[in-house]
């Protein structure tokens, strides 16, 4: 079933065996890839230390077959860049993975990325409620619209678009800093054993290997490779999905950013990117115009329009309903604006009940 | 001869009469006092015997034991030092022996012979009054506390040498020492006028009282929450006489008075949330009250609710329902009593940002979210979020003050005692469906909120009786639907009102 070369698998042994060793090197990420791009003999000699020798002789006397057979066994399958069914877009980058591990049938993983469009949809850890909805809502209109979501099983963004693609078609693919049988981070198992089930995990790294520092990274060059347009939900200054970003720029991929409020935290890092020309995304409309160019690109994007309100709401309830279309969203704020009114939890509540607003976790009330 | 002098010993909050009893005979001079006795107790040989020789009396130079009966229990405290010295005077001889019968006797004695003030008088004077004695002597600091009780005569004696006089009734202690009873001059009471803004707390602070409701609030910090728990006791009914002597009785076991005067205000507590489960309901090898009970018959405040040890918070739950504590520890009991108002506070999240500025990450969110839930949580009827004011409000004027609240929070009380006999927060079931009748507007509203699916029958029972209290603050004799609009918009987090 393994379909990968004795060099290549030699590679991918190697590359597992020195995953401790990659994280000494230190400085940027542009070094990180280049020792990626060594060869073999050059990649143990600048990185095996103490350990070349020992390291050497295991990597000469590596039995290729016996180490296809041990990934079969952990139910991964290897694809390497001599075969047919390798990615060819990973071959736009400098330093490609030899070999990619795939968690989850062989054949999706066909269908997924070398017959389907895909957009990266990546974002921070620490996101907001919002932020995640949003990833969630887009996982599931790209999924549905036939449209691979590519991520990276991250806390936060990631693992929302992916829930949004799983809950729509499962027309996604996870992407690992570790072993792809390994469920990382282990909050995500059943996430990850989802994937496993219903998409794809893939890795560049063999199984059985722990994530490493230098790995996330390099991950995510696999994902901005993998993907025809990189969209970044939502990130802070020095988030890792900015990386992507860069990357998918790099390689002429296309780059979108979902704006945030300019004194938002949470969107400072994707303010950042539209602000050095990222397309503007607000909806999963603007990916498919923006990556594959549907005819109605520059036509305004429906934001949707509220709910139409019943007509017999009272006089309370109109006057909240105008503090919340003029964006006070809070309590203190409508009960500000609406200084007529005694109480405003009674009518902001009436209209939760009539199912024209919404209460949120932090306290704001949205009309839906 | 043995000679006996009654004395009393604080068991729990409840007075306990104990027999110190003096017995001199032959032998060589000692002094030994037996009967279960602490340290502090154990201390008081060195005590009494400088008072006595330092007093101008002579100790006796004979066999001398001092028992405390009964012996069975744990005597604690320099209280005795007073009855053990009057049983040793009259045993020797040099005080008269017919007083002690119908008086008690209570203080700590200094090396000089002072008699220095101890904790509790006011519940050994309840003591000696239930006894049925007709005198009580006592340090001059306790003296004012002790006459609190009435058709008991409280002597103050302010030293060991003038207990002769005092047992003549010559002299009834000196009234020119006593402490004056507190002025009643201007005070400073947290006042609701302090607050700007803040309406929706205000307006969940008045339900809270009325209605017997807990309440959390949530919000930043630096945006008023515990200032407005300060001001919680402020709208609650005054303590009523019994109220304010259960109140007096507690402040001087747990030695938090000092002036004797009867407790004007209703307790605030605010204990730090890096207290222990012993520390918050009472405990201890002889259990002594924690906050719970030093909160009793006021307001038991909990800031960062969700940094309190779990443990700690669940031993809150039994005493928070049942209105009292029973605490055994060994061969001792001890029940003390918990009725409180709780008020929790916490952040709305780890960062304590809140909203849009919000920092925090996913799993710090729901650990927070996780700390926050359990059983007391289910306790809190009112949710209400606390939003930094606008500067407009800081500018601007008070929306009411104390006084305003109090009347109508005193008028909605009595309404519901009226009708059930208790407030709405203490409605047992049998009791909810005659008390909370619902407008058909509301009935179908809360029906429609529930029948959504996001609604717990736990939250809909406390909407319920939120709701019939904001009813009955409204003058409404039904639960109208404005009423349980409103009710519902203080649910809990975990209450949803739409299907999502």
């Amino acid at each position: 079933m393994n379909d990968a070369c004795d060099r290549c698998t030699r590679r991918s042994w190697l590359i597992g065996r020195l995953s401790a060793h990659l994280d000494q090197i230190r400085g940027n990420r542009p070094a990180i890839r280049g020792v990626l791009a060594l060869s073999d003999r050059k990649l143990i000699a600048s990185l095996g230390g103490r350990e070349q020798g020992r390291i050497t002789a295991q990597w000469e006397r590596l039995d290729p077959a016996a180490q296809r057979q041990q990934w079969q066994s952990a139910s991964t399958f290897a694809i390497c860049r001599h075969s047919r069914s390798f990615p060819r877009s990973l071959g736009d980058l400098p330093d490609p993975p030899a070999v990619l591990h795939l968690y989850g049938a062989r054949d999706r993983f066909d269908h997924l990325i070398s017959s389907s469009a895909s957009v990266a949809l990546v974002g921070a850890r620490r996101a907001s409620a919002d932020g995640l909805e949003l990833a969630r809502e887009l996982g599931r209109t790209l999924s549905l619209c036939g449209v691979t979501v590519i991520s990276g099983m991250a806390l936060g963004i990631d693992s929302a678009a992916h829930e949004g693609a799983l809950a729509a078609g499962a027309q996604t693919v996870a992407v690992l800093a570790c072993g792809p049988e390994r469920a990382y981070p282990a909050r995500r198992k059943r996430l990850h054993s989802e994937l496993a089930e219903r998409a794809v995990v893939v890795s560049e790294l063999p199984p059985g290997i722990a994530p490493y520092r230098w790995a996330f990274p390099a991950r995510n060059r696999i994902i901005a490779a993998l993907a025809q347009m990189a969209v970044v939900v939502e990130a802070a200054e020095r988030s890792g999905s900015l990386i992507t970003a860069e990357i998918a720029a790099d390689l002429g991929r296309a780059v979108g950013a979902v704006p945030g409020h300019p004194s938002s935290w949470h969107s400072s890092g994707a303010n950042a990117l539209l602000r050095d020309g990222a397309h503007l995304i607000r909806d999963a409309r603007d990916i498919l115009d923006d990556a594959f160019g549907v005819e109605n690109v520059g036509s305004p994007s429906a934001s949707r329009e509220p709910l139409p309100l019943p007509p017999d709401l009272s006089g309370d309830q109109k006057a909240v309903i105008a503090a919340l279309d003029a964006g006070f969203s809070t309590v203190a704020r409508v009960a500000e604006y609406c200084a007529g009114v005694a109480e405003v939890v009674a009518p902001l509540t009436e209209l939760e009940l009539l199912g024209v607003v919404e209460r949120h976790s932090d306290g704001n009330y949205k009309r839906l | 001869m043995v000679i006996e002098v009654l004395t009393f010993t604080i068991d729990g909050l409840r007075p306990q009469a104990v027999t110190v009893e003096a017995d001199l005979r032959r032998g060589l001079p000692s002094f030994t006092i037996v009967g279960l006795a602490d340290r502090a107790v154990a201390e008081a040989r060195e005590r009494v015997r400088a008072a006595l020789v330092n007093c101008g009396f002579e100790f006796p130079m004979r066999r001398l034991t001092v028992n405390l009966a009964p012996a069975h229990l744990r005597k604690a405290g320099p209280g005795f030092d007073l009855a053990i010295a009057c049983a040793i005077l009259a045993a020797s001889g040099q005080i008269p022996t017919e007083p002690l019968a119908r008086t008690a006797f209570f203080g700590e004695l200094s090396l000089g012979g002072e008699v220095r003030s101890c904790r509790g008088a006011l519940a050994v004077a309840e003591g000696a009054q239930a006894a049925g004695l007709e005198a009580l002597v006592v340090p001059p600091d306790c003296a004012a506390e002790a006459r609190l009780v009435d058709s008991l005569r409280v002597d103050a004696l302010s030293a060991l040498s003038e207990i002769g006089a005092v047992l003549a009734g010559e002299s009834n202690g000196d009234e020119g020492d006593l402490p004056a009873r507190r002025e009643p001059g201007p005070v400073y009471r947290p006042d609701l006028a302090d607050l700007r803004g803040h309406r929706a707390a205000i307006d969940a602070l008045t339900i809270a009282a009325a209605g017997g409701h807990n309440l959390l609030l949530s919000g930043p910090p630096g945006t008023g929450k515990t200032m407005i728990a300060r001001r919680l006791p402020s709208i609650l009914p005054p303590l009523s006489r019994a109220e304010a002597l259960e109140v007096t009785r507690i402040q001087s076991i747990a030695g938090l008075s000092s002036d004797g005067a009867l407790a004007d205000q209703r307790p605030f507590r605010a204990p730090h949330h890096t207290i222990s489960a012993a520390g918050l309901v009472g405990g201890g090898a002889v259990p002594i009250p924690g906050e719970a009970t030093l909160a009793h018959r006021g307001v038991l405040f909990l800031d960062e609710l969700s940094e309190f040890d779990r443990r700690a918070l669940e031993a809150l739950r039994q005493p928070l329902e049942d209105g009292e504590v029973t605490i055994v520890r060994g061969q001792e009991t001890a029940c003390f009593p918990t009725r409180f108002a709780l008020i929790a506070a916490t952040n709305p999240c780890l960062c304590g940002r809140g909203g849009k500025a919000c920092r925090c990450s996913e799993p710090e969110l729901t650990r927070h979210r996780q700390r926050l839930s359990g059983p007391l949580l289910d306790r809190l009827d009112l949710v209400v979020g606390v939003e930094r004011p606008s500067s407009a409000a800081l500018a601007g004027e008070p929306l009411t003050t104390s006084a305003q609240v109090a009347e109508r929070v005193a008028g909605a009380r009595e309404v519901q005692i009226a009708r059930s006999g208790c407030a709405n927060a203490q409605l047992v079931a049998r009791d909810m469906l005659a008390a909370t009748v619902c407008s058909a507007a509301a009935t179908s509203a809360l029906s429609r909120a529930y029948d959504a699916g996001g609604l717990s029958a736990r939250g809909r029972d406390r909407a319920l009786r939120v709701a019939r209290t904001i009813a009955d603050l409204a003058g409404e004799p039904e639960v109208t639907v404005e009423a349980l609009a409103q009710a519902l918009g203080y649910r809990h987090e975990s209450d949803r009102l739409g299907s999502r």
